[in-house]
């Protein structure tokens, strides 16, 4: 399994479908792959700082789908995690090294450590419960920050975040800031696309289409779903390290409500269960609301709100699920 | 050696008692028959044994060993596999997906986080499939499957828990009389360690399948014995159509 394969349906044709067009998505996905490492040569920098804003919410939005469209748990607290990730990677670059491993993965763990500590509880339940609970972790974990002032800067935001460091290099040019994301996102895309191929990805799947049934074949449904919650959290860290690096600055903002709203539309926008579908759902946001939104006076997000209307009305399955029409199907 | 021993169990729902202190044995490699009329408590009590509600009193044994306390997924995990009355697949996979998700938990092997090829558990669902009449269907979506072929990939799954004890709620319910009678097939050629214990309506598969019947009214038993001693009975025969006639129950 080396090729990445356009999945047919929300949550993916599994590795075992033959019919699967395996060849020509494998190319296309690496095509992208390199236009996408060759960007810095032919976009202006501003251009490429948008592009990489794009890609840790990307990143963000891929391991909240983990959670929505593969597992079926829809989270509205996720942000919390990309945030802890994020100011836990900001304070490590500031107080002890900026050297590029080390705020990335100080960042995963602390996500993932977040998730631990809170998902227990939310995985019991599910639907609307595990939505009102995780919003609930996510506003509490905001609070916290916000009078958490001594390490997170409280609402004034978390400043000063030096450049990452490669080989004792700081990063400065936006181009080297931009690899280093692209580099770390394909690492976090390949690490859920993974996860989503494999057997645990296949319970996981199952969880999402009938849980009862999970149990009943043997499956400890709770703990797979807490597995998951964990994993998508640390991937959210890392995430939350790349928003550090990039936007050197952490604001109180990017582990509220707002931006976990935000990444749960980019995952319907791009059709939950398809991973790349968020990464182009996340695109649609970003540009809206950085690039778009300026210029309409601040109401980017009300345009956001029309593009979901429209979404949901012509494409119920997201852009993923968009097709031409193709003929075998059954 | 008994199977499944319940003791005394009871569950009710507010004012109604839907299982009413029922003690059951099925003899290991049995296929023992649960039947009665509608709201007799049968899928209550299947319910009961296989753990998805929990019992108000009374204890259940799967092979002498007392499960009572424990939860669905231990119980699976201990040999006992169901079918349900409605079948309940996982819509967006297709029917190998859904057998290999059963197959992969009972290989024996760790449920691997990463991809990989897994020929012994598409061989074993491919068997599977086979054995139940859907070999050609293998990758044929759930929602496209007919009702009957539902039942049959129900069967399947149930059968890739690698069970000691098979529950089989209604298993012929919306299937054709070929498919049926492929069932029918397919349950007596399974092998003695595989007890069978099936709740169905139809009572020619009945007759034809069951080495023991027990009877259901009310959530109480109301008879159990051997196939004849339950056709001669005349309390199940008023209990099933008031005082009907005899031959409208059991053609014979």
């Amino acid at each position: 399994m080396t090729a990445v394969d356009a999945p047919a349906v929300p949550g993916g044709t599994p590795a075992a479908t033959p019919r699967a067009p395996r060849g020509r998505a494998g190319l296309l996905a690496v095509a992208v792959v390199l236009v996408l490492a060759a960007v810095p040569f032919f976009l202006a920098p501003f251009a490429t700082t948008t592009l990489t804003r794009i890609l840790v919410f990307a990143l963000f939005a891929v391991s909240l789908d983990l959670l929505v469209g593969v597992t079926g748990l829809p989270s509205l607290g996720h942000a919390a995690y990309f945030g802890a990730g994020a100011y836990a990677a900001g304070w490590v670059s500031i107080n002890v090294t900026a050297q590029a491993p080390v705020p990335l993965l100080v960042g995963a763990a602390v996500g993932a450590v977040a998730a631990a500590l809170t998902g227990w509880i939310t995985v019991r339940s599910a639907g609307v419960f595990f939505l009102m609970l995780t919003l609930a972790i996510g506003e509490s974990v905001q609070q916290l920050a916000n009078t958490w002032d001594s390490v997170t800067g409280g609402a004034n935001g978390l400043t000063g975040v030096p450049s990452v460091r490669i080989a004792g290099e700081p990063l400065t040019n936006a181009g080297f800031v931009y690899w280093y994301v692209l580099a770390v996102f394909l690492l976090g895309f390949a690490i859920v696309w993974l996860v989503a191929r494999s057997p645990f990805g296949a319970a996981l799947r199952g969880i999402r289409d009938n849980e009862p049934r999970m149990r009943a074949l043997g499956y400890p449904t709770a703990l797979y779903k807490y597995g998951v919650f964990v994993l998508a959290g640390g991937v959210a860290g890392i995430a939350g390290s790349l928003l550090a690096a990039q936007a050197r600055f952490v604001a109180l903002s990017d582990l509220g409500f707002l931006t976990a709203s935000f990444a749960l539309l980019a995952v319907i926008i791009g059709g939950a269960g398809s991973l790349w579908g968020a990464c182009l759902g996340a695109a649609l946001v970003i540009l809206i609301r950085d690039a778009l939104g300026p210029s309409l006076d601040g109401h980017g997000t009300l345009v956001l709100g029309v593009v979901f209307v429209l979404v949901v009305y012509l494409l119920p399955r997201g852009a993923a699920g968009f097709r031409l029409p193709r003929r075998n199907r059954s | 050696m008994t199977a499944l021993r319940c003791t005394g169990l009871r569950r009710s729902f507010g004012a109604l008692t839907a299982v009413d202190g029922v003690d059951l044995a099925v003899e290991a490699g049995a296929r023992h028959a649960l039947i009665g009329p509608n709201g007799a408590g049968k899928s209550t009590l299947f319910k009961l044994v296989t753990g998805t509600m929990r019992a108000h009193a009374g204890r259940v044994e799967l092979a002498g060993r007392d499960v009572t306390r424990l939860s669905e997924v231990a119980r699976c995990r201990l040999g006992m596999s169901q079918t349900m009355q409605h079948a309940s697949l996982f819509p967006s996979m297709t029917a190998a997906e859904t057998v290999a998700l059963a197959v992969q938990r009972h290989s024996g092997e760790r449920i691997a986080l990463l991809p990989r090829r897994r020929p012994a558990v598409a061989e074993r669902a491919g068997e599977l499939l086979a054995e139940v009449g859907l070999g050609d269907r293998r990758d044929v979506r759930v929602p496209a499957l007919s009702h009957g072929e539902r039942k049959q990939l129900e069967v399947a799954l149930a059968l890739a828990c690698r069970p000691s004890l098979l529950l089989l709620d209604e298993p012929a319910a919306g299937m054709s009389p070929a498919e049926s009678a492929r069932l029918v097939a397919l349950l007596a050629g399974l092998p003695p360690e595989i007890t069978v214990l099936f709740v169905e309506h139809d009572l020619d598969l009945v007759f034809s399948l069951a080495d023991a019947v027990t009877v259901l009214h009310l959530g109480r038993v109301l008879l159990s014995g051997t196939p004849d001693e339950v056709r001669a009975s005349e309390e199940v025969r008023q209990a099933y159509l008031g005082a009907g006639r005899r031959e409208e129950l059991f053609p014979t």
